[in-house]
C-alpha cells in the first residue's frame, strides 16, 4: 500500500508537516478559517463588496471562489486525492471540472435571457 | 539480465490482467467513479436552483430573513450562526473520518473504533440539526397572503420596518367554514388543515391598522425588498386569494415557491445521502469492532466509506454556499 509515501506539504510547500495527523489538523484551522470569512462576511455583507463584476455581486464571486477553495483541499487531503496516481487524479478531476462550470454557464446564461424577456418583453410576470 | 526479465514480466501481466495501472483497488476506484456521478447529479440540481434564480433574480427570497433560528434563543434574529455551526459540525466529522482512515493504515483498531464512533455521533447530529431547520421551516414565522399570480404578500410595521405577524393584526370574523372532514361531506375528497386566518380577516386587520404596510417579492438594487406605500398597499391586497402559513411544497410564505421546492429537494437529497452515510459507518465500524479488518490485513474498506463520507461534507460545501450566502 502507498500510504507510507503521504505529501505532507500544502499551500505549494509554504507549509510542511511532521505526520499525516498534523496535516489532517493543519487542514481542519484552514478550513474552520475560510469557513469562518465566509460566515463573517455573509453576516455583515459590506456595501464596498455589492457592486456587480461579470453578472454577479463582487461578494458572491468570493464566496464561490473560497468554497471552490475549500472543496480543493478537501479532495485534496481529506480524500487523498493529492496521494494518487495523476491518471487517477485526471480521471475524477477533469470530467467535473470540465462538464459543471459548461452546464452552469449554459444555463444560467438561459435563465438570464427569460428574466430579460419576462422583464422587457410581452410576458407578464405571473409564475 | 534481470532487470529485462522483470520488465518482460510486467509486459505480459498489462494484457494478463492482475495489475493496478492507477495504483488503487477495484472498489476504490468504483467509490470515486460513484462519487464523480454523484458529484453530476449534485451539480445538476444546483444549477437547476441557479436557473430558477437567475430567472427570478429580482424577486428570490433572501436567506438571511428566512433562516434565522438558533437553539435556545427563541425570538432572536441569527441568520446563518445555525447553518454555520453545522458546517463546523460536518467539517469536524470529516476530520475524525480522516484520522480513522489514519488510524487504519497504522492498524491500529482501538483508535479506529473510537474515531468511526466520533464520526457517526457527528453525523447524526448534523441530520437532526438538518430535521430541525426543516421543521422551522415548515412551521413558517410571520405568515403571508398569496396573490392569484402566486405572488407572496409579506406585512411590515411602517414605523419599524420589521415584520409583522398575521397573529398580530388579523381581527377574528365568525365563519361557519371549517376543515372539510370526508366523515361529514363528500367522502372521497379530503382537505388539508386551514390556515389560522381567512383572507377577509387579514384585510380587515390590515385596514384597521394604519401603520401596516405591504412588502412584495421584488428587490430593489440594494438587495432589499420593496415596501409598498399604504395606498399600494391597500390596493395590493384586494389581489389576495389566500392566506399562506410556513412552506410546502405547494405554497411558501417566504416568497416564490420555487425556492422552497428546491430547499427541500437539495438539502433533502443531500440529509439523505447524510443518512446514509452515518448508516453505511454504522455498519463499518461493527465490522471493525468484531475484528474483520484486523483479519483481512488492512482497512481499506474504511478509507472506502471515508471517501463517501468526505463527498457528502464536499457536497455541503456548495451547498452552504448556493443556498445561504450567495
Amino acid at each position: 500500500m502507498a500510504h507510507a509515501d503521504q505529501k505532507l506539504v500544502i499551500f505549494r510547500g509554504l507549509l510542511k508537516f511532521k505526520s499525516n495527523v498534523q496535516k489532517i489538523w493543519g487542514v481542519l484551522v484552514f478550513l474552520s478559517i475560510v469557513t469562518t470569512i465566509e460566515v463573517v462576511l455573509g453576516i455583515i455583507k459590506p456595501q464596498s463588496l455589492m457592486q456587480m463584476f461579470f453578472g454577479m455581486k463582487v461578494l458572491n464571486w468570493i464566496f464561490i471562489i473560497l468554497t471552490i477553495v475549500k472543496a480543493y483541499y478537501i479532495a485534496w487531503d481529506f480524500m487523498h486525492i493529492r496521494d494518487e496516481k495523476a491518471s487517477l487524479k485526471g480521471s475524477i478531476v477533469l470530467p467535473l471540472i470540465i462538464l459543471i462550470p459548461y452546464l452552469a454557464f449554459i444555463l444560467l446564461i438561459e435563465a438570464d435571457y427569460i428574466f430579460d424577456v419576462m422583464t422587457n418583453g410581452f410576458m407578464s410576470w405571473n409564475f | 539480465m534481470e532487470a529485462t526479465a522483470t520488465h518482460s514480466h510486467e509486459e505480459t501481466n498489462v494484457w494478463g490482467g492482475g495489475n493496478k495501472p492507477l495504483n488503487a483497488s477495484y472498489g476504490k476506484m468504483m467509490m470515486w467513479f460513484f462519487i464523480v456521478s454523484d458529484a453530476l447529479t449534485f451539480s445538476g440540481f444546483l444549477v437547476a436552483y441557479g436557473f430558477s434564480r437567475f430567472k427570478n433574480i429580482d424577486s428570490w427570497p433572501i436567506a438571511d430573513e428566512v433562516f434565522t433560528h438558533f437553539p435556545f434563543l427563541h425570538g432572536v434574529d441569527a441568520p446563518m450562526y445555525y447553518v454555520a455551526l453545522m458546517t463546523f459540525i460536518l467539517i469536524f466529522s470529516s476530520v475524525t473520518m480522516v484520522l480513522a482512515v489514519d488510524a487504519g493504515h497504522h492498524m491500529n483498531k482501538a483508535k479506529v473504533t473510537f474515531y468511526m464512533l466520533l464520526t457517526i455521533i457527528g453525523g447524526a447530529v448534523f441530520v437532526g440539526s438538518q430535521a430541525w431547520e426543516w421543521k422551522n421551516f415548515i412551521k413558517g414565522e410571520y405568515g403571508a397572503l398569496e396573490t392569484r399570480g402566486g405572488q407572496i404578500l409579506q406585512f411590515v410595521n411602517g414605523e419599524t420596518g420589521k415584520r409583522v405577524a398575521l397573529d398580530a393584526f388579523a381581527v377574528s370574523i365568525d365563519t361557519p367554514r371549517t376543515t372539510h372532514q370526508n366523515s361529514n361531506g363528500i367522502w372521497y375528497i379530503n382537505e388539508s388543515t386551514l390556515p389560522s386566518f381567512t383572507v377577509e380577516e387579514v384585510k380587515v386587520g390590515f385596514a384597521a391598522n394604519e401603520n401596516l404596510l405591504i412588502r412584495g417579492e421584488k428587490i430593489d438594487n440594494m438587495g432589499h425588498k420593496i415596501v409598498l406605500s399604504r395606498k399600494e398597499s391597500l390596493e395590493k391586497i384586494n389581489d389576495a386569494v389566500g392566506v399562506v402559513e410556513g412552506a410546502n411544497l405547494i405554497h411558501n410564505e417566504y416568497g416564490n415557491r420555487l425556492f422552497a421546492d428546491f430547499f427541500f429537494f437539495i438539502t433533502g437529497f443531500h440529509g439523505f445521502h447524510v443518512f446514509s452515510g452515518v448508516v453505511i459507518n454504522i455498519i463499518i465500524f461493527f465490522n471493525v469492532i468484531v475484528g474483520t479488518y484486523e483479519r483481512r490485513g488492512h482497512y481499506e474498506m474504511v478509507e472506502k466509506v471515508g471517501l463517501y463520507w468526505h463527498f457528502v461534507d464536499l457536497v455541503w460545501v456548495f451547498v452552504f454556499t448556493f443556498f445561504y450566502l450567495v
